[in-house]
């Protein structure tokens, strides 16, 4: 097997041998653990467990929402003590959900149980019980390994890497893996070949790694598989999952496509010894060896960890020279991201932490201009052309960076490593990525706000066109039933000589509508002289027209009402008899529509009684007045009694109806009177109002008094 | 005569050709609207504020089209005005501070003890990012707020406050790095002293 080559790459020294020399050794174990919600690329998992609870190693506490996601587990026995906001090992140093559990020293187990043989599982059952061990890559970037393993569904995966190279200096987390557990490396690597099926099976790993070499060849020849171990020379980045594929395959990933897209799946050495753990005994991913090295350690080691133990814990265990420390890394020195503070969790992700001196990593001098020497693009594992992504990423202008294949850039550090001008060209390249990232989340919701806003300006539309439709569609009716009326009018003109009983009915329905008819168009006529004295008041234009409109309006109601009027006496005339036999079935009879019509008549009644009492009045007087002495004084005066008595009547009779229905009529005037009286107050201390403040609270009250008031109007008319 | 005559009909047959195809092209290929005005509609950040002086983005889109000025959006600040710059290649000119500043995203949020249940903020709210009923307390979907604050004003118990989205893991974004070239002390000091000045 040959071993190809990639574009560029760089030689830092090393530094691997510091932290090799001893063995693995297990991290002490922490009063408190904090585990981040977010481990893993992906929706953050939700927490299942409520503070106070107890809760035993390996027992999950959050669970995966969503397709890619990785449920957490409790990494030692003891209480949750806090669900909060903790400051997270991230390059914002932002603090993020964690749950916080002080342990009980006991390190229960929760109950679990491996696999008995998983090739006797369905591959769907086989993924889904590693999903839910929680694991997720452990080389860096944290991607859900389920997500991976299900990439021969729908992809033709013929062949497996395994990433052994660890090419970043300093690191040797997977190296003392290699070492200490090659059998387990081997097993997770047989759990994902059963899975993803693929021709060819070749372990990637860079020659600085003798011994690991040894051992994973040793455990290799007792496997069933034919698994490659291909040694590649070092040179940093061969550890990037496309310069590997590309070392060892000859085939270049195409930009915006993943290795699956081209029948490759890559893994890590740890993530498979997680997969094999957690198949073989059940466990779930709760631990990780991480590097500790750096020359303010006295005992640079590789510790075996529990996620959520606070790097403060191993710096101790490792020795820290707190005098001589000056500078926190996580990861390796090219991509790791320098730490705020040493109080914050190891995740799921932390292979290394570099505790170091002034003398071993001074502060970068400052950057220079770029004297575009060309160094940089020989350096550049991904190609590009990182001088020029510079200039844009400066300059601001996004659109050429990505135009010029940003988003290719792995961000591994090589270009700034060479440059001579000390330009932070990483930092350019990660502020230019979030500034479009962030560009391009504006933009969806920019598109999606638009979506909300036109669907709705077309809800709103299609409302008003089914009202005016609606409206369109009330006035055709009423024009058809007017007609109709018309001719039905017509007719029982013509047969109430015939017949006195049956129009009567139809009368009374007609009368009813011209009725109102009349209401509305005095209702119409009322509201156009308002605009009119409004309009006046205002001194607004149109004056005239409003004036002119009214008088239309105006004639219109006396049409509107003489034709009732006249409907009304033919109606009574033609069908007294069938009125007061309706009167008399309304009695007994609790119809709604027949009370309705009672009340109309008694409306008449009361007015025109109340006009005859006032008109007898005045006939009392001017007769008083022109002759004290007449006869006539006399029979007016009785005549006047007499219809005092009847109005007194009917109205008791109201009060009776009233009282019926459980209302006191009475009180109810007097609600009326008093719901009226407050319009009128409000109204009038709206126009006196000071401030626009307050005409506008008095302005915002008045709407709901005027329907209180209209609605006690409205049932007193009801009896009157 | 006869070679000046042909000449005529010639040029007259194919003017009378590629007329036809134009005037076919031109009923065939007509494009509805005004293809500019959905451009620059793009552009805008949709936030339907009404900051520009025009009910909604694509008011103010079709009113850029018809040559007014492009610095009246304070959502979209002084990206969207470079954006339309470019796009309309003219002179990128700052943010119009009569109609606001450019300002932090903000969301709206609705307390919802206080809230009385009028629905007047639904109606206001342009992308219906607000649920709720008469008489029922309201509440402001996070996910669809523009933070455009048309809400705000007809609230008649100024219960909604614009509260600016917190940075978090999710949406932080890596900074610039600070400006090279200040190796000699007074590099450092001039545009400090410029800007004093």
């Amino acid at each position: 097997m040959t071993v190809y080559a990639f574009h560029g790459g760089i030689h830092p020294p090393e530094n691997k041998l510091q932290s090799t020399q001893l063995p693995v050794a297990q991290a002490n174990l922490p009063s408190h653990l904090v585990i981040p919600v977010l481990q893993h690329i992906g929706m953050a998992a939700d927490p299942v467990v409520k503070v106070g609870d107890t809760v035993l190693k390996g027992e999950v506490i959050a669970e995966p929402v969503g397709r890619i996601s990785a449920a957490i587990h409790a990494p030692s026995s003891g209480r949750i003590i806090d669900i909060s906001q903790q400051p997270v090992p991230h390059a914002s140093g932002l603090e993020a959900e964690c749950i916080v559990i002080e342990t009980d020293g006991a390190e229960t187990w929760c109950e679990h149980q491996g696999l008995e043989d998983y090739t006797q599982l369905p591959p769907n059952e086989l993924i889904d019980f590693i999903r839910s061990k929680g694991i997720a890559g452990m080389g860096g970037a944290g991607f859900p390994t389920d997500v991976k393993l299900h990439l021969g569904d729908d992809h033709i995966v013929n062949t497996l890497i395994i990433n052994a190279a660890e090419c970043e200096p300093y690191i040797t987390s997977d190296d003392m893996l290699m070492r200490s557990e090659p059998e387990a490396i081997i097993g997770g690597i047989e759990v994902i070949a059963r899975l993803l099926k693929p021709h060819h099976i070749m372990i990637g790993i860079e020659d600085n790694k003798p011994e690991a070499i040894a051992a994973l060849n040793r455990a290799a020849e007792a496997s069933s598989l034919q698994i490659d171990i291909q040694v590649v020379p070092t040179k940093y980045p061969s550890g990037g999952e496309r310069q590997l594929i590309q070392l060892l395959t000859n085939i270049e990933v195409p930009s915006s496509k993943i290795p699956a897209d081209i029948g490759i799946v890559c893994q890590n050495v740890g993530t498979a010894a997680a997969i094999y753990e957690a198949v073989t005994t059940g466990r779930p991913l709760i631990s990780r060896i991480v590097t500790l090295t750096g020359d303010a350690l006295t005992q640079p080691q590789n510790f075996r960890t529990l996620l959520g133990t606070p790097f403060t814990t191993l710096l101790e265990q490792a020795g820290v020279d707190q005098q001589r420390l000056s500078k926190l890394i996580m990861g390796g020195p090219m991509m790791g991201v320098p730490l705020t503070s040493p109080h914050l969790p190891v995740i799921k992700t932390t292979n290394c932490i570099i505790a170091t001196t002034l003398e071993e990593m001074p502060a970068p001098p400052p950057a220079q201009a770029c004297i575009r020497c060309g160094l940089c693009e020989q350096a550049c594992p991904a190609q590009l052309l990182p001088q020029q992504l510079y200039w844009f990423s400066k300059g601001k202008e996004f659109e050429k960076a990505r135009q010029h294949n940003l988003f290719d850039c792995i961000e591994c550090g090589a270009c700034a490593y060479v440059c001579p001008s000390n330009i932070p060209l990483v930092q350019y390249y990660r502020f230019a990525k979030s500034e479009i990232r962030n560009e391009e989340l504006e933009q969806r919701r920019a598109d999606h706000a638009r979506a909300r806003f036109e669907a709705r300006q077309e809800r709103l539309e299609r409302e008003a066109a089914q009202k005016a439709e609606k409206r369109k569609q009330r006035a055709i009716e009423a024009a058809a039933a007017q007609a109709a009326r018309k001719k039905a009018q017509e007719q029982a003109q013509t047969e109430t000589t015939e017949d006195t009983g049956t129009p009567a009915v139809n009368n009374e329905a007609e009368v009813k509508a011209l009725k109102v008819a009349a209401a509305v168009a005095r209702t119409k006529l009322s509201k156009a002289e308002k605009a009119l004295k409004n309009a006046r008041d205002k001194g607004l234009d149109g004056v005239d027209k409003l004036g002119a409109t009214v008088e239309q309006l105006s004639a219109k109601a006396e049409d509107a009402q003489a034709a009732y009027d006249t409907a009304l006496s033919t109606n009574n005339a033609s069908s007294n008899v069938a009125d007061s036999d309706a009167k008399c079935d309304a009695k007994q009879n609790d119809n709604s529509d027949q009370r309705t019509a009672k009340s109309a008549d008694y409306k008449l009644d009361m007015k025109s009684l109340k006009q005859q009492v006032s008109i007898m009045r005045t006939k009392l007087k001017k007769a008083k007045a022109s002759d004290p002495e007449s006869s006539e004084i006399e029979a007016l005066e009785s005549r006047l009694a007499d219809a005092a008595a009847t109005l007194k009547a009917a109205e008791d009779k109201q009060i009776e109806r009233a009282a019926a229905e459980g209302i006191d009529l009475k009180q109810l005037k007097i609600d009326a009177a008093l719901a009226k009286a407050a319009v009128t107050k409000i109204e009038r201390a709206a126009k006196a109002a000071q401030n626009d403040e307050e005409r506008e609270q008095l302005e915002a009250e008045l709407p709901q008094k005027r329907e209180a008031a209209e609605g006690l109007a409205q049932q007193l008319a009801r009896f009157e | 005569m006869d070679a000046i005559l042909t000449a005529i009909l010639v040029l007259f047959a194919l003017a009378l050709i590629f007329g036809l195809i134009l005037g076919y092209a031109s009923v065939r290929f007509k494009i509805e609207g005004n293809p500019i005005v959905e451009q620059i509609d793009a552009i805008l950040p949709q936030t339907q504020c009404g900051q520009c002086g025009h009910p909604g983005c694509r008011p103010y889109a079709e009113a850029i089209a018809n040559g007014e000025a492009i610095n009246k959006c304070p959502p979209g600040g002084q990206a969207t005005i470079d954006q339309l710059a470019e796009l309309l290649n003219v002179e990128s000119i700052p943010l119009d501070a009569e109609h606001g500043s450019e300002d932090v995203r903000k969301v709206a949020y609705i307390r919802e003890d206080e809230c009385i249940g009028c629905t007047k903020c639904i109606q206001a709210c342009p992308v219906d990012a607000i649920l709720g009923a008469a008489k029922q307390m309201h509440t402001v979907i996070v996910a669809e707020c523009t933070g455009c604050d048309l809400c705000v004003e007809p609230c008649p118990v100024d219960c909604i406050d614009m509260i600016p989205v917190a940075t978090t893991i999710g949406n932080w974004k890596w900074p610039a790095p600070p400006s090279p070239m200040q190796i000699i002390a007074t590099d450092r000091t001039a545009p400090a002293e410029e800007s004093q000045a």
